[in-house]
């Protein structure tokens, strides 16, 4: 009943590397939803860790603002946050005007901006929390060794609670590579999206639904493992203890 | 006027979400308790089956479910019926959005109730089927009261993350909010309007279940002693 040369002869599509990539990538396919996650993790990490220095912080005009932040973009769903930004921003003109459209009108920027966004709203949390729950004893190891408050923050604080957020980190990875099909829906080639041009080609729902299901799948799969080796290297030392 | 008069259809549109995402719940809740006692069943091929469904289904986006559930299925119901020589139905787009929401967040609470049960003391069951009770009133009586505190924060983070997953149920052809957004969107050219509203529905249900959720948590925890360091 499968179709088993469809998912065959389509199957380079779905890895992606046709001509089909939308401007400014370089890819389709897996290899966009690869690209799209990829980025959206890079700059998300990069922007999370001094926000959730600022959540931590006891001023609370530095710790209000990210507090909203993080609510905002937590609380409602990504693909809302996807479609305000692709479709809500033509809505004025001086963004129109801007030199910034060229970028902000393409889907491909549009979803790594919202992925970016909404990956480091949740990575912030992970973040601040673990940060609260860093152990006295290493901050006033640090303090008595005489060091300030950035240095501190450099060597001691953020290093330990990026560690200590390994695991709760992977699972928003894994959350992540699945939010990216929804790329699909505002136009872009991504694993999901080439699935469904595949289905309206052909209707037939089984043959690239299934494959693109069995790609996301041994995906999980990859991260979950991957994350599991990091966790052996980095949190060796909160493992219990082998006799 | 605001959107044109486009709010009454996007509130309406809300209510239908809404009712989604509750059907859905309902769903996934009795799946996530078939699963739970699956799991722990000595059974092996219960266990088994459960172990996959849980697994596969939380390795797989949201939106692929959805495209192969709701195409799939009515292709197979197609199929079928034209086999028989009769006129194939049109599933109905609500019920496969509930079906197909609650089959993938069963999953997620066929763990959630499985780490519930686990940490209640197996003396309590034992106590109670010891007393001549029946497997079923065992668990109504001795097991849920007492895993409901455990089962009570992931179960909170699995109906917010339902409640956004919902949004993706225009897809399969639903009237819910996400769809009367994209006509209101299109009509009165003002779609960041539009899709802030949306965000601000969204984040009025999120807020209103996490206050009430957190009070049920609180109220469930009654007479449990917290550590303070």
């Amino acid at each position: 009943m499968i179709d088993l040369n469809l998912i065959i002869e389509r199957f380079p599509a779905f890895l992606g590397g046709t001509d089909g990539a939308p401007i400014l990538s370089t890819s389709d396919g897996l290899q966009l939803t690869l690209e799209l996650l990829g980025l959206s993790l890079a700059f998300g990490l990069l922007l999370a860790v001094p926000m959730a220095l600022m959540r931590v912080s006891r001023n609370k005009w530095v710790a209000r603002p990210v507090w909203l932040y993080t609510y905002v973009f937590r609380g409602t769903p990504l693909l809302v946050q996807l479609f305000i930004i692709y479709y809500g921003l033509s809505q004025f003109d001086w963004v129109r005007d801007s030199w910034a459209w060229e970028y902000l009108r393409e889907a491909y920027v549009c979803a790594i901006l919202a992925f970016t966004l909404n990956t480091a709203a949740y990575t912030t949390e992970i973040l601040a929390g673990q940060i609260r729950n860093t152990h006295y004893g290493e901050i006033e190891a640090a303090k008595a060794m005489g060091m300030g408050k950035w240095l501190m923050m450099r060597r001691i604080v953020i290093p330990s609670a990026l560690r200590r957020a390994l695991p709760a980190y992977s699972n928003e990875v894994v959350m992540m590579m699945q939010s990216t099909s929804i790329a699909g829906l505002v136009t872009l080639a991504d694993l999901t999206g080439v699935a469904r041009r595949v289905f309206s080609d052909t209707y037939m729902p089984f043959e690239p639904f299934l494959t693109v299901a069995g790609i996301y799948l041994v995906m999980t799969f990859a991260l979950v493992w991957l994350f599991k080796k990091a966790e052996q290297r980095w949190l060796a030392y909160l493992a219990p203890r082998k006799h | 006027m605001f959107l044109q008069g486009y709010l009454p259809s996007i509130m309406e549109g809300t209510i239908l979400t809404l009712q989604v995402a509750v059907s859905a719940l309902l769903v996934s809740v009795v799946l996530g308790l078939i699963g739970a006692m699956f799991k722990m069943s000595p059974s092996k091929p219960l266990a088994w089956l459960a172990e996959v469904y849980s697994t596969v289904v939380r390795g797989v986006p949201d939106l692929v479910w959805m495209l192969l559930l709701f195409f799939g299925v009515q292709m197979l119901i197609n199929e079928l019926f034209s086999q028989m020589g009769w006129e194939a139905p049109e599933i109905n787009s609500f019920f496969a959005g509930v079906m197909t929401i609650g089959f993938i967040f069963g999953a997620y609470m066929t763990e959630t109730f499985r780490g519930a049960i686990m940490a209640v003391p197996k003396g309590q069951m034992e106590a109670g089927l010891a007393y001549g009770m029946s497997p079923l009133r065992v668990f109504l009586r001795i097991t849920f009261p007492q895993m409901v505190r455990f089962a009570l924060p992931s179960f909170s983070n699995n109906w917010l993350v339902l409640v956004k997953s919902t949004a993706l149920v225009s897809v399969i052809g639903l009237n819910d909010v996400m769809y009367r957004a994209d006509t209101a969107k299109s009509i009165t050219q003002e779609p960041f309007t539009v899709y802030a509203v949306v965000g601000c529905i969204f984040l009025a249900i999120t807020s209103v279940s996490d206050f009430a959720l957190k009070r049920l948590e609180k109220r469930y925890s009654t007479g449990v002693r917290e550590t303070e360091l």
